[in-house]
């Protein structure tokens, strides 16, 4: 690791004063250790937020307000998150491993680096690392990489389960920061690469996550799907987040959303619109796939997401349609 | 945001942690994770380095009763925290009921992950009293019940290249059963 001060923020004013200096933020530290040791990551100040109260779950209206410190497993627990929001407790729960969940909040879960192997080799092009270098993914093992929303800059995907279930409801992300408050939906929080991979978000220098807001719960049927190379403790090939409203036979209402599969956590309102107001069936769900897929694009070894993704998402929605 | 707000203003926190009952001094290299820290500064070797990046479970330790990746996180961040190590669940003459299991049902061969899955477990009988779901618990809502599937579920994070993933579970259930824990 490069040598860096380390200094320990009281509250979120005190914290946004010294990221106004230079420093990154550091909570849970369970991606920004790795990718300090990697080098990959080399901050020259850190400030802890850790002691700076942002830890609480409360409602918010109808809604709930998860505190950015909030431990993911702190929120998968929560029985408020449980019983109306179960799908975020579901995705939360299908990544990482208990003792990464006990650190890893919900501010860093969501600002989590992509899981690139040319990202994290330091001898390797990659213009997310190192702007200017190239993409040594393209042409390389890419079979972990994304097929919708990539660019010939950068083909990585957005590791994460959270925000797929966090896409799926809604979610609102609270910042603050030198320009005041923000309220960014989760749609708009991560950046598609284009010709600048480096910055995977939105977040300007300086600005911090507070905390993440739910809205009222739908009352849908909730269902996360993850497909991985093994059981347990494994980032996605495809995931799919589902929470959808049957009456009297027919898809009332439906918010679908993709891990893994694209650049950033995907949603399409076009995929929805061709399943409300429909009767479910294979053939309906093959239609939906066929206008998420219809951009899709492999880069060899990752070929497979694609059919991958169109069976995925008529499991999915089989299991929430059904009875 | 006003940038008076300087570095005078961060408080430096507590500079200790209590670690299997005794305070000691955090390190002043803010690069030393808790592992290192742990293993080499206060000689508890019993907490094992693994791979180093949070994908083996080797270095698991309880912090505040909560297990985590001591690999993965800054000792210096730990002020005020409460350690427990694998020497401070039992030692060799009074052994812990999850030792004892681990040995009754030999739940490893070469020992080297060992430590780590036996704090690991400690936590995962808290998290099953607490009621806490899994990934492959059918209802997120619901009390869990301790299947093996659950217990699996609990303890992939903790991974066993000998593979005495059978034995280890089997130890579980032992105590779980005995202790009446969910």
């Amino acid at each position: 690791m490069k040598a860096f001060t380390l200094d320990h923020a009281p509250n979120a004013d005190t914290a946004l004063a010294a990221m106004g200096q230079g420093a990154t933020a550091i909570a849970g530290g369970t991606n920004l250790v790795d990718l300090m040791k990697l080098q990959v990551a080399t901050p020259e100040r850190l400030v802890s937020i850790r002691r700076t109260g942002l830890d609480t779950i409360g409602y918010d209206g109808d809604g709930l307000r998860i505190g950015a410190l909030v431990t993911n497993a702190d929120c998968a627990a929560d029985m408020r998150v449980r019983q109306d929001w179960p799908l975020l407790s579901q995705a939360i729960l299908a990544g990482a491993s208990p003792q990464l969940r006990n650190r890893a909040t919900t501010g860093g879960n969501l600002c989590q680096r992509t899981r690139c192997g040319y990202f994290t080799d330091t001898t390797q092009a990659c213009n997310k690392r190192e702007p200017g270098t190239g993409c040594a993914a393209r042409e390389g093992f890419n079979r972990i990489h994304a097929v919708l929303g990539t660019s010939e800059a950068c083909i990585a995907t957005y590791p994460g389960d959270m925000a797929v279930a966090l896409l799926a409801l809604d979610a609102v992300v609270l910042t603050q920061g030198p320009f005041g408050l923000r309220q960014i939906p989760l749609a708009m929080f991560h950046r598609e690469p284009g010709e600048d991979p480096s910055r995977d978000n939105v977040l300007q220098p300086g600005e911090l996550i507070t905390a993440v807001k739910l809205p009222a719960p739908t009352g849908g049927r909730q269902v996360y799907r993850k497909v991985r190379d093994r059981a347990s403790y494994a980032f996605a090939l495809v995931s799919v987040a589902v929470d959808l409203t049957m009456e009297q036979g027919r898809i009332a209402r439906c918010a679908l959303a993709f891990g893994s599969l694209g650049t950033v956590p995907w949603r399409d309102p076009a995929v929805e619109a061709v399943l409300v107001g429909e009767v479910p069936s294979p053939a309906l769900f093959a239609q939906a796939a066929e206008i998420l897929l219809r951009d899709a694009r492999g880069f060899g070894a990752n070929d497979f997401k694609i059919p991958l993704a169109a069976r995925a998402l008529a499991a999915t929605l089989a299991q929430a349609t059904k009875g | 945001m006003a940038t008076n707000l300087a570095t005078a203003q961060l408080t430096a926190p507590d500079s200790t942690a209590n670690v299997n009952g005794t305070q000691h001094a955090l390190p002043t290299d803010p690069r030393r994770t808790l592992l290192d820290w742990l293993r080499d500064d206060l000689g508890l070797t019993g907490t094992k380095k693994g791979c180093d990046h949070g994908q083996c479970g080797a270095c698991t330790v309880l912090v505040d009763g909560r297990r985590i990746n001591a690999c993965l996180s800054l000792a210096a961040l730990h002020g005020g925290d409460t350690i427990e190590t694998i020497e401070g669940i039992g030692t060799p003459d009074v052994l812990a009921p999850l030792q004892r299991a681990f040995v009754t049902h030999d739940g490893f061969q070469c020992g080297y992950c060992t430590p780590g899955q036996i704090c690991s477990a400690k936590a995962l009988m808290e998290e099953l009293a607490q009621g806490w779901p899994s990934a492959v618990s059918a209802d997120v809502a619901a009390h869990p019940t301790p299947t093996p599937d659950e217990l699996r579920e609990r303890m992939s994070g903790n991974l066993c290249r000998c593979g005495a993933y059978a034995n280890i579970i089997a130890a579980l259930e032992d105590v779980i059963a005995a202790e009446d824990v969910a």
